[in-house]
């Protein structure tokens, strides 16, 4: 066990560092420098801007300067209002963890009922409509699914009851909550349901739930105490990259609803050409993934102790 | 139990001529693979539904009387199927014809500009997904072939790409590159490789150590001719399957990227951009956005369960 976190983490820092070395070479790839504007700006300021910023360096000092200021959790000034960048994540990412927690909870809850229910009822017109569901959340791109949810229970609905019960945009109260988290999670429910139906069909098939059956349990005992407790694994081991899923889904559903969130502040950036806040956005949100899938294998490994005797490979 | 006369029986005696006989003809993997995908009734009529977008989207455009650039501003924000009669004929006299999907903001004809966006967005998916398919088998094929430390290095290599987010690569390659419809396959190609890289690679250990492998290699095959003509082909089936899995999250991460505005540059339009477009008047003028989010949810879909019918045609035991 130890040697599997060991490695585990040694992937963790070499990805996290090549996240970090290919983010800052690709910015050094773009044309033009940041102080390249309409203006223009006399040779001495140029050169005492280039300078305070560590520009005037031959690259591979400004990586490594780069390099540490990172480790130091310093990733520079965004360059629209000059504020921390560090500042600027640290206020629009609880924002974006609420948003991400609440739709990663609820598609997982719904996707294992209805991956439960699907298997269950297999065959029937209730496996149907579940797995319909769980087509059109593969197929249906969560942007769409947050315009529809906008323009029909948003718009329609309260002109149509003059009751307003969700609002559209903004992430104040509860109402303002549903429609995003809907729309973010709406992808997750499909993933997460057809493997939660085909593992559950697995299991369902196998010799000890004839026993339990045999034994006289009741159906609901065998389901939620033998079934689902066993089938519920491999729905585990997708979390990590689930989670990424939900959370690059953020950005465009939290631009859509205007969340002031980190995705938001990532799209701006893009339109802005806003170098320092997107290399700082993509680092943090790339480091967090990679822990997630860290912290998911981790615990995968504690679930299911066969993993380490493959070599934690999967 | 029922009782049963006994004359119903008769003896048919032993049939020596045919006893060795097979009953039914011999068919090859693919012939019976296809026997099945064949009685899959949905998975057929997803392809007939692929086959009617690609063939619209290269067809409609050259006989469709309007063009996707052209600009009706008499007639902007039009509904369905609205008249227009500014389209003059040889003699000059104005022509009939209709908007069949109205038209946008700009007073261009949208029937025809998501035809024309179905060019662009199915072209990026199937040329994005083609070069990982390449890439993805090379790779996968020399990495499972081989084995040992160079298996070891190069799924070291496919293991750290496939931790960092895909998305956030393709973003960063996105500004980099210059803007343009190769940029985005690229992009996509550069990350999306590495699953089918895994794929192919657990494939091929399974499949090397077989009879036939050995046979080649005591035959004096080279580990490419083995590679290339022995071991590929029987993995084609598990890769077509991802192959038709793979377009939809190609054509997703097309319209993602339009919706972050770094999707193919302005004279073009794809699905993704329409969608766009149509994202800010879709309040007032919901048809603009419903009809290219129809497109693209359509095909996602009928890729998606074509998928799942080959699979299941392919491999009857997956069946669930």
């Amino acid at each position: 066990m130890f040697k599997y976190i060991l490695k585990r983490l040694a992937y963790t820092v070499v990805t996290v560092f090549v996240l970090v070395t290919l983010t800052f070479f690709m910015m050094q790839l773009l044309p033009g420098d940041p102080f390249t504007g309409e203006k223009k700006i006399p040779d001495a300021v140029m050169a005492s801007m280039k300078a305070k910023y560590g520009l005037d360096k031959p690259v591979y000092q400004q990586y490594i300067l780069y390099v540490g200021n990172v480790l130091h959790g310093d990733l520079g000034v965004s360059l629209d209002d000059n504020r921390s960048v560090t500042d600027k994540l640290l206020t629009t990412f609880p924002v974006s963890a609420d948003l991400g927690i609440r739709a990663l909870c609820f598609a997982v809850v719904v996707g294992i009922l209805l991956g439960i229910l699907a298997a269950v009822k297999r065959g029937t017109f209730w496996d149907s409509l579940c797995m319909f569901i769980a087509l059109l959340g593969v197929s249906v791109p969560s942007f769409i699914v947050a315009a529809l949810l906008q323009y029909f229970l948003g718009l329609k609905l309260y002109q149509w009851t003059g009751v307003k019960l969700f609002a559209i945009t903004g992430w104040k109260g509860m109402n303002s909550k549903i429609l995003p988290v809907i729309a973010m999670g709406f992808g997750t429910i499909a993933t997460v349901s057809r493997l939660m139906r085909t593992s559950m069909l697995d299991v369902l098939g196998s010799d000890y739930i004839k026993t339990a059956k045999a034994k006289g349990l009741s159906q609901a005992k065998i389901i939620w105490k033998h079934g689902v407790r066993n089938a519920i694994l491999p729905v585990v081991t997708i979390l990590g990259p689930t989670t990424a899923g939900v959370l690059t889904g953020g950005f465009v559903v939290e631009s859509i609803f205007s969340i002031p969130g980190m995705g938001k502040s990532f799209v701006t950036g893009i339109q802005q050409v806003n170098y320092t806040m997107i290399m700082g956005t993509t680092i943090f949100y790339g480091t967090f993934l990679i822990l997630c899938n860290l912290v998911v294998d981790l615990v995968y490994g504690l679930i299911d102790p066969r993993v380490k005797l493959a070599g934690g490979s999967k | 139990m029922e009782h049963i006369e006994k004359n119903k029986f008769q003896w048919i005696g032993p049939d020596p001529e045919n006893r060795e006989g097979i009953s039914r003809p011999s068919t090859t993997f693919l012939r019976d693979a296809m026997g099945r995908f064949a009685k899959n009734k949905i998975a057929i009529v997803c392809a007939a539904m692929i086959i009617l977008m690609i063939l619209g989207s290269i067809i409609i455009p050259f006989f469709s009387p309007f063009e996707g650039r052209e600009q009706h501003y008499s007639h902007t924000n039009a509904g369905v199927w609205t008249a227009c009669e500014q389209l003059k004929d040889a003699d000059g006299n104005p022509e009939l014809h209709h908007h069949v999907f109205g038209t946008d903001t700009l007073g261009r004809d949208l029937f025809t500009r998501v035809w024309e966006g179905g060019r662009v967005s199915l072209f990026i998916a199937f040329a994005a997904v083609f070069i990982n398919f390449i890439v993805g088998i090379i790779y996968g094929g020399i990495s499972g072939y081989f084995g040992g430390t160079l298996d070891n290095i190069m799924m070291r290599v496919v293991e750290v790409i496939n931790g960092i987010p895909y998305l956030i690569i393709i973003v960063l390659l996105m500004m980099i590159l210059p803007p343009g419809l190769w940029t985005i396959v690229i992009a996509y190609a550069v990350t999306g490789w590495t699953g089918m890289a895994r794929l192919v690679r657990g494939q091929i250990i399974s499949l090397k150590e077989q009879e036939f492998v050995i046979a080649a290699k005591a035959m004096g095959g080279s580990a490419g001719r083995i590679i290339a003509r022995h071991l590929i082909p029987n993995t084609l089936s598990v890769v077509i399957v991802n192959v038709t899995l793979a377009i939809p999250s190609a054509i997703f991460t097309e319209a993602w990227l339009s919706y972050l505005g770094l999707g193919v540059p302005v004279p073009l339009s794809s699905w993704g951009t329409l969608a766009q477009a149509g994202q800010t008047a879709f309040q007032t003028y919901p048809l603009q956005l419903v009809v290219p989010a129809a497109a693209i949810c359509i095909t996602m879909l009928s890729f998606n369960l074509l998928g799942d019918g080959l699979r299941d045609a392919f491999d009857p035991k997956l069946r669930k």
